[in-house]
């Protein structure tokens, strides 16, 4: 089922595998049947670890959503509650061991708790009097989850949040551990460039621990030869601007969760002859996305003007596949058209869902709202008006769009100025209170805190002199032949994956003066190796380089580095990490202070 | 799926085709429509077979079955059925909402997302003991200085050691103030949240003063961090409030109070709370937001008061015309504005609903509110109350139409409003680029606009070809023929 983590340079497979025996084993350690209560934000990530089937088979019978009151009935020996130290789940935990005590058939109960255990969980299990019914208590520790064969996320939505809004490192805490762990199983990295404040922290810890277990030489031959740790806020601005590959448009407009997407229904309804229009389903229809299917694959990464041209091209080939069989004339023949069959129909099911999507985003991406948003867009990335109030946001805000979109545009014309002019930003801010409630004032100053807003203070702006030294804007892109990342987000390469692309080659002592502009330390590391484990490379043999965004990256990045790894002269192949994968949505969403829904 | 995938290369490498080639020609988008229709055409020929031993079994939803949520759903309705017969006392279990899906798994700060009872942590120790087992890979996690558990007399930096791998400790020996600090430190350096938060709570709880733990706070700003979480988490607001103070962070001591309206629920309440809020040491922008957002909330409660009261009493026709949908509290000032502009035009500006007043007190800007006044009348239907707002009188009294927002705005928000063609077409011919002008009468079908424009712009030809589009025997029809016919005109071409 996960044979795509071991198709890439790195077989990510090793690493879900670690994690499956950890899961077993823990399993084990209940003997007996069990039934599992999950806290359900962990089913999404838990998915891409293990199928019930391994669970079945290590004898879980039954499984249940974390509810508060009793628990369900189950004829089983063991309750073990898979759960987040979160204290609100603590409580809820409590009260179903409380209300499990009053019936007559004791079961054994146990606490997983993903990804740590938590001091402060279980001294709130014993002021509710419950701690000593678990007979069990552990941990599960789940840092980087194994997303496709060269991507690694560990799925903590307010990494960037807690890190540039609220000082909090936690989550860098656990980004450092992740990266250890993965060096125990993929070897120690020996270079480690940085670019941030964040990165330079992740770097000192991963020293740190490397110094505490100074005992146990790691003898595994590295896979990695360079980790580089770029902090999000020193590219603010890529994950503002709307992605134009085919996969960033269906995160951007329908959101991908964990792997999945939900599409709207219509397009999908497999009407099959003689069943007439009834039953039209009205669930979302839910697809799993990733390099496993073949198609997938191909045009994930394209600009979405580009998509077109290959589906109908497979659609020409599959065709002719099934046009075959009137060609098939000896049974031997035959034979063979029939064993080629499953593959045909998984080929044109694949076709079907991916002409269905392309369908849907065109519709979207054909409309003059997205256009005119688009072109704002390109106007500001390119320098133009950028320090005066624009017209088409003023219009949105009057139209009352939705406010993420609004706060999306006037947070990057803030980025693209290197600050807004004061009386421009009171103007926005003056229309956003006025139009979307004046509690936002919450909201905006989170922005102005994170830097993604700011107005301009004497400084020049430099926002020019860093585009045209990182060639950030260029003019003639090519969207269905790519010679460069910028098609990405047709014409803008973003600054993350330029500074990825410029240390492999010429190297960074070339962009001093550039990266002296953007906010944080730059800084090289070494980890010395123990001797015999150092990589004799074969001539013309690709460097492999691990890339950890620190509070996120899109998928349009990540389709920049995979367009990289695949330049023929380019000499590196990229892995892909990250906290969190984004969108400028999601992204502006968890900065923004949860208000409470309107009463109507 | 490896068996599978592994044909399924063959069989596309065995195509003639390669990834990247493509016709210029060719229009991306009406292929899509060609290979809809492939996929199509293919479907009658082949009977779904999902059963396919290698082909992944999926639900509707686009679940795989044996998915871990999809088995839930499995699992658990099975014996939730029975359950709910036993159960009918509790009808809690079934309708309380999911968990709230959002927020990290990891933070410090989901470690105490409820009000807890403050100062009611002891020491973490009795209760831990070294049979909870773990199940690290020893090499990574465990360095072997680790394995001497049971000393008794730990050093800081044992004790932050043995918090961090979950074992027994004891922080009741560390009593003078350098101890616990030099413990804090430790506690510092082993970079893990959740032993630092544990060592602040020991230090908040055992220490006499909280200024004394706020001062050393000041040169420890990652402990600092931890700890305002800490205090935000559990709720513990006079407290932070104190810190913020003492650190001299008044902006973010007053943005933590602000935000705490948003719990208010009774309306008086929640006014009387931002009435306080006023005073609180924002920027001076901010100050003038929250001084707003404070008045607008006193004039939606008189406003609602009294609506209410006259829906009631069914006086003015206009509530019993269009009832209210909803309450206007807690509105954004300019959906107060169009309610207004809605039940309160023309009112005279000394009343605190009259449309006037609340521009004025607002502040809001001549485009804001002619675009919501605009809104609101033509949904009316009050197409003089729309002709006056763009009338403007000279000294000469001459009257002159004007929109600071565009003729061709108007013309959108009439047409969405439904406006008849007479109303329309006299906003759209006042458009001043020709173009624009002949694009929105083409949308919204304002033939005589059109007629018009091509006879000034003297184009014969786009004039003839339009005759075409016109019914025959049409008023419309007849008006280009009588242009066309007329001498007068120096046609272009």
């Amino acid at each position: 089922m996960a044979s795509h983590l071991s198709y890439g340079r790195v077989n990510l497979n090793i690493l879900r595998e670690a994690a499956r025996k950890e899961l077993r084993e823990f399993l084990d350690k209940c003997a007996g049947s069990k039934a599992i209560v999950w806290d359900e934000y962990l089913t999404g990530p838990f998915g891409l670890i293990a199928q019930y089937s391994l669970l079945k088979e290590h004898e879980v019978e039954k499984m249940f959503t974390l509810k508060p009151g009793r628990l369900p009935v189950a004829d089983v020996k063991n309750i073990i509650f898979f759960v987040r130290p979160r204290l609100e789940l603590m409580d809820i935990i409590a009260e179903n061991v409380v209300s499990e005590d009053r019936q007559r058939s004791p079961r054994d109960l146990h606490i997983l708790f993903v990804p740590r255990r938590s001091l402060l969980c279980e001294q709130r299990l014993k002021e509710r009097g419950v701690l000593a019914s678990f007979i069990n208590i552990d941990e599960y520790i789940l840092d980087l989850i194994p997303y496709d064969g060269d991507l690694l996320s560990m799925e903590s939505e307010s990494a960037f949040r807690e890190c540039y809004l609220e000082n909090d490192q936690t989550s860098l805490y656990h980004t450092a551990k992740g990266l250890m762990t993965l060096q125990a199983l993929y070897g120690t990295i020996p270079q480690i460039f940085g670019k941030g404040e964040s990165a330079r922290h992740v770097a000192n810890m991963m020293l740190r621990m490397k110094r505490e277990f100074a005992g146990s030489q790691n003898q595994i031959l590295p896979v990695f030869d360079t980790l580089l740790l770029l902090d999000r806020n020193v590219d603010l601005l890529t994950p503002l601007a709307t992605q134009l590959t085919y996969e960033g448009l269906i995160d951007e407009i329908y959101g991908i969760t964990n792997g999945y997407v939900k599409l709207p229904p219509e397009k999908f309804s497999q009407k099959k002859q003689g069943e007439g229009g009834k039953d039209l389903p009205t669930e979302p229809k839910k697809l799993q996305l990733n390099s496993a299917e073949e198609l997938y694959a191909e045009i994930r990464d394209k600009n979405f003007n580009a998509v077109g041209a290959v589906l109908s091209k497979k659609a020409k080939i599959i065709s002719a596949a099934f046009e075959e069989r009137h060609n098939a004339k000896t049974v031997g023949e035959i034979k063979q058209f029939v064993s080629q069959l499953p593959h045909m129909q998984a080929a044109r099911s694949s076709l079907a869902n991916h002409t269905s999507i392309a369908e849907l985003i065109k519709d979207i991406t054909t409309s003059e709202a997205f256009f005119d948003n688009l072109t704002v867009e390109q106007e500001f990335m390119t320098g133009v008006d950028t320090d005066k109030v624009n017209s088409y946001i003023e219009d949105c805000i009057a139209q009352k769009d939705p406010l993420i979109k609004i706060l999306r545009l006037v947070c990057m014309q803030s980025v693209c100025n290197n600050g807004l002019k004061q009386k421009v930003l009171d103007h926005y801010k003056r229309e956003i209170l006025q139009t979307y409630g004046y509690e936002h004032i919450l909201t905006l100053s989170n922005l102005e805190k994170t830097g993604l807003l700011k107005p301009q203070i004497g400084t020049r702006n430099n926002y020019p002199t860093i585009r045209k030294t990182l060639k950030l804007w260029m003019e003639d892109v090519n969207e269905q032949n790519p010679n460069d990342i910028s098609y990405v987000y047709s014409g803008f390469a973003p600054l993350s994956v330029r500074l990825a692309q410029l240390l492999a080659r010429p190297g960074w002592r070339s962009i001093e003066e550039v990266l002296k502009m953007l906010p944080g330390p730059h800084f090289e590391e070494r980890q010395q190796l123990p001797s015999g484990l150092h990589k004799k490379r074969q001539q013309g043999e690709n460097r492999t380089t691990l890339v950890f965004f620190l509070g996120g990256v899109t998928y349009a990045e990540i389709a920049a580095l995979r367009f990289l790894s695949q330049m023929e002269e380019g000499g590196t192949e990229y892995v892909i990490a990250t906290t969190k994968l984004i969108n400028g949505t999601s992204w502006i969403k968890s900065l923004m202070d949860k208000l409470e829904a309107p009463p109507f | 799926m490896i068996r599978s995938k592994l044909d399924e290369d063959e069989y596309w490498n065995s195509s003639k085709f390669k990834a990247f080639t493509f016709d210029d020609e060719d229009d991306e988008f009406s292929r899509l429509k060609e290979s809809k229709q492939a996929v199509n055409s293919i479907r009658g020929l082949v009977e779904e077979e999902e059963d396919e031993d290698d082909v992944e079994k999926v639900t509707w939803s686009g679940e795989p079955v044996g998915s871990i949520s999809w088995s839930i759903k499995e699992t658990a309705s099975s014996s939730r059925a029975a359950g709910e017969i036993r159960d009918q006392g509790f009808p809690k279990i079934d309708t309380t909402p999911s968990l709230p899906k959002q927020g990290s798994n990891y933070s410090l700060s989901s470690f105490f997302k409820v009000r807890g009872k403050s100062g009611s942590s002891q020491s973490f120790s009795d209760n831990w003991s070294d049979s909870t087992t773990r199940m690290f890979a020893p090499e990574l996690r465990k360095p072997k200085s680790e394995y001497k558990d049971y000393v008794s007399d730990w050093s800081p930096e044992e004790t932050v050691r043995r918090m961090h791998r979950g074992k027994p400790y004891s922080l009741e020996k560390f009593r003078c103030l350098k101890d616990k600090l030099l413990l804090l430190d430790k506690a510092v350096d082993s970079h893990d949240g959740n032993v630092i938060t544990a060592v602040l709570i020991f230090l908040k709880r055992s220490l006499s003063k909280e200024e004394i733990l706020f001062r050393e706070l000041v040169s420890r700003q990652i402990a600092l961090q931890h700890f305002i979480h800490f205090l935000k988490e559990m709720g513990e607001q006079k407290l932070l409030l104190e810190l913020f103070k003492s650190l001299g962070r008044t902006e973010d001591m007053a943005f933590l109070q602000y935000k705490d309206h948003l719990n208010i629920k009774d309306e008086v309440q929640r006014q009387e709370y931002l009435k306080n809020c006023i005073s609180l040491p924002f920027s001076a922008d901010d100050a003038s937001h929250v001084q707003d957002h404070y008045t607008l909330l006193e004039r939606q409660i008189i406003i609602e008061v009294n609506d209410k009261h006259m829906e009631k009493a069914g006086q003015m026709g206009i509530f019993k015309k269009y009832p209210r949908k909803a309450s206007i509290l807690n509105m954004p000032i300019i959906t107060t504005l169009y309610y207004s502009c809605f039940y309160h035009y023309g009112e005279a500006e000394g009343t605190y609903s009259s449309p006037a007043n609340i521009k004025k007190t607002f502040k809001i800007s001549e485009k804001q509110y002619l675009l919501t006044a605009l809104g609101a009348r033509a949904k009316q239907k009050a197409w003089s109350d729309v002709d006056s707002l763009f009338t403007t009188k000279n000294w000469l009294g001459y009257t002159k139409k004007r929109a600071p927002i565009g003729f061709h705005r108007v013309a959108d928000i009439l047409q969405k409003n439904n406006a008849p063609i007479q109303v329309l077409q006299e906003y759209v011919r006042l458009v001043d680029d020709p173009e624009m002008k002949l694009g929105l009468a083409q949308k919204y079908k304002c033939h005589d606009v059109i007629i018009d424009t091509y006879k000034d712009l003297k184009d014969r030809q786009q004039l003839m070809l339009y005759r075409c589009k016109v019914d025959r025997g049409s008023p419309e029809e007849k008006k280009i023929d009588d242009i066309l016919s007329n001498t007068q005109v120096r046609w272009k071409n």
